[in-house]
């Protein structure tokens, strides 16, 4: 092979096939899903992210919780997804035609995440657990997001969204825990994570 | 001719020392811009490896270091995985492609102007990015984390690279085109190219939900195999006939391994989603490809090994083969344990686990890292013109990185099945999982510590040669006629 120009066909020939087939392809079969309004209930679903959750799924992208949880549900023949309760069916494209960019994940350090807000729904759970995993699950290895709360001095009233912290991580006395802004937006983002509505591609029976 | 250069025809004595002094000129010509780019590489190497011992302690400890927003494992461990990627491997690998290039088109560098403002670039994106991650602005898609304003300085350096292999290609002096350019031209055309449509398709403008899953893994895989590994081929296409001083096994065989490689390589990445919301056909295609990449693997790893056949024993004297070769051999193994884990058997088991990330270090560390050493081994003292100081510094490099690498590879291995066949059983409780795999993940940190330790005897190593310390040896150019090293 002395030619710069056969070199230079077949390596561009070679990528065009793979460009068009991988991803041309899948693009004009499925990138342009749209919701689906449900006929019984006229619900439209996926349902649309509020406005806060979708600042929490900036935190989450923020704070990397993808390295360590997935959000995909593999159907029956493909795992134990479903057996381990991480959702009621497999999880299909149109689950997430909101989502930029996506949670798909390629790692269980952690549980699932597509149905969390289903299985959890304690805004005082999840702000406990981010604030301390190992206090409401005792041997996670996950990191404590301490940082996204603030220890603040008690002035007049306590806050009505101040940590119910115990123990080990409660504040000294007349100080309180209270999450930022980020935090309410990332368990605004968890609690709205429920992916368990039928579809006609996915139904849930 | 299927030796990398002329030397093997039959010449006088006179014609044979013509050669060594066009080298030598070649060699001299390169020295700036190789030198940074290696440079650069080898402090990105430390950078990356101290986020990869936080990130992994951090696996195991969660309170470690947990306080500090920046240090938090989920910005720690992408920071650790682009200053590897982007920071050391590439940058290497520019290095090693560009001197490469330099030998094979048997011309003197030109431009090196180009090249020098594209490492300073690179250096600046990657450090851009690479601080963006910790400041919590990540793109947070697996590979592509560095934000639109770091990518863009990437590609624009990497334009000015590729700009630069075009011209000296067309400066080359006429004859054969050997195997190495082959690659190094591939690589350089797919690396910008890939990294131009992922980025458009993912970041300026993101299509829509899983279909950025399938483009992401789609440069996730091509990324390895359409730059990195077409570089670390590139360069043992090159030294390992090169430090034996006989050509490479078959012509033939090297054609088909390179275009196979184009051909199924850039097919792969669909089954890093088995089982996930993607098209059926994607999977099956994907799957298809994965082991369809036996036949280029197993193809280079037979002209390989037939080059090496009769010289085993060179393996102890020459470090820059011991490494090259060392990382050809993970090449084959890498590459067949990727496609058994395409199959939906395998595939279930260890999809969501640490055998993954086992596999991703066979591949980048055990392979392209090794390969990478073993070309700077060779390269730098033709750079500088001295030999490397001490012997016993290359020897605990390669120890620490080859025990190092294989401590890390066994853990993950087995805490990753022991984790993936725990996961389908769904009456093993999680967090019993989670305890099961912490040895293990325990294991991998002093594997960490063990590489980590290596690069810091590497990076002694490269400073002491730019340094030129110890005493002058005779005949730099052959490094086989190095003997301090039993
Ligand atoms: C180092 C890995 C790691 C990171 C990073 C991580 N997690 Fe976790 N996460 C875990 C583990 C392990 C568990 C299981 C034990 C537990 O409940 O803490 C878990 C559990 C959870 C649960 C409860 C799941 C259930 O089924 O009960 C939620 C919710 C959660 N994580 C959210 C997050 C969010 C949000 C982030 C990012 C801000 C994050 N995690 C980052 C490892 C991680």
């Amino acid at each position: 092979m002395n030619r710069g120009l056969t070199l230079f066909v077949g390596i561009l020939a070679t990528f065009t096939l793979a460009w068009a087939g991988l991803v041309l392809i899948p693009y004009l079969q499925f990138g342009r899903v749209t919701d689906y309004v449900s006929e019984e209930t006229g619900q439209t679903l996926p349902p649309p992210m509020s406005g806060l959750a979708q600042r929490g799924h900036e935190v989450y992208a923020a704070e990397g919780c993808v390295y360590c949880h997935s959000q995909q549900v593999r159907g029956e023949s493909q795992g134990s997804d479903l057996a381990r309760g991480w959702g009621v069916r497999r999880t299909v494209a149109r689950d997430y035609i909101g989502e930029r960019p996506h949670f798909l994940g390629t790692m269980r350090t952690g549980p699932d995440l597509s149905n969390i807000g289903r299985r959890q729904s304690s805004v005082e759970w999840h702000h406990k657990h981010l604030y301390r995993p190992q206090s409401v699950s005792p041997g996670s290895v996950m990191p404590p997001f301490r940082f996204l709360y603030s220890l603040r001095k008690i002035v007049g009233e306590p806050s009505a969204d101040a940590l119910k912290l115990d123990g080990l991580d409660a504040p000294p006395p007349g100080w309180e825990v209270v999450p930022t802004p980020d935090a309410k937006a990332l368990v605004a983002y968890l609690l709205s994570l429920d992916r368990s509505y039928p579809l006609p591609e996915a139904p849930t029976e | 001719m299927t030796s990398p250069s002329s030397s093997s025809s039959p010449k006088g004595p006179k014609a044979a020392l013509a050669d060594a002094l066009d080298r030598a000129a070649i060699d001299a010509s390169c020295r700036l811009p190789v030198l940074l780019f290696f440079g650069s590489a080898i402090a990105w190497l430390l950078v990356g490896s101290v986020f990869a011992l936080l990130a992994a302690i951090k696996l195991t400890t969660p309170e470690f270091l947990a306080d500090h927003a920046w240090l938090t494992f989920g910005r720690v461990r992408p920071a650790h995985l682009n200053a590897v990627a982007y920071g050391w491997s590439s940058t290497a690998a520019i290095g090693v492609a560009i001197w490469l290039m330099a030998r094979l088109c048997r011309v003197p560098l030109r431009h090196a102007r180009i090249l020098v403002a594209a490492a300073v670039l690179w250096n600046l994106g990657v450090a851009i990015g690479v601080t963006a991650i910790l400041a919590g602005a990540s793109n947070a898609i697996e590979w592509l984390e560095f934000p639109t304003y770091a990518a863009f300085i990437l590609f624009v350096s990497y334009a000015f690279i590729a700009v630069w292999a075009v011209l000296m290609f067309r400066e080359r002096r006429p004859g054969h085109v050997y195997v190495s350019q082959w690659y190094i031209f591939g690589a350089f055309f797919w690396f910008p190219w890939l990294y131009s449509v992922v980025n458009s398709m993912l970041v300026f403008w993101p299509v829509q939900g899983s279909v950025q899953a399938i483009i992401n893994w789609w440069f996730g895989h091509n990324v390895l195999g359409l730059w990195f590994t077409p570089i670390a081929l590139a360069s043992t296409y090159y030294m390992i006939p090169k430090i034996l001083g006989k050509p490479i096994h078959s012509y033939y065989l090297s054609i088909l391994g390179f275009w196979s490689l184009a051909l199924f390589y850039s097919w792969n990445g669909g089954h890093h989603l088995l089982g996930g919301p993607i098209p059926a056909w994607l999977q099956s295609a994907s799957i298809v490809a994965s082991v369809m990449m036996l036949i280029p693997v197993i193809t280079t790893a037979i002209n390989f090994h037939m080059t090496m056949r009769g010289s085993f024993a060179l393996l102890r004297t020459s470090p820059a083969l011991r490494f090259t070769v060392f990382g050809a051999m993970c090449y084959t193994v890498v590459s067949a344990q990727g496609s058994s884990m395409a199959l939906r058997s395998l595939n279930k088991l260890t999809h969501f686990t640490h055998y993954t990330i086992g596999h991703a270090h066979l591949g980048m560390y055990a392979f392209f890292t090794m390969t990478m050493f073993g070309a700077m081994y060779y390269i730098t003292p033709r750079l500088v013109r001295w030999e490397w100081p001490s012997a016993f510094l290359i020897k605990a490099h390669f120890w620490l990185a080859s025990t190092g690498i294989l401590l890390m590879v066994v853990s993950l291995t087995l805490g990753g099945l022991i984790q993936g066949i725990e996961l389908e059983n769904p009456k093993v409780p999680f967090l019993t999982i989670v305890a099961h795999t912490i040895p293990w993940l325990h294991a991998r940190s002093w594997s960490g510590a063990l590489l980590t330790t290596g690069h810091l005897a590497f990076a002694l190593s490269f400073v002491l040669i730019l340094l030129r310390t110890g005493k002058q040896r005779e005949g730099p150019t052959l490094f086989t006629k190095e003997r301090s090293f039993p």
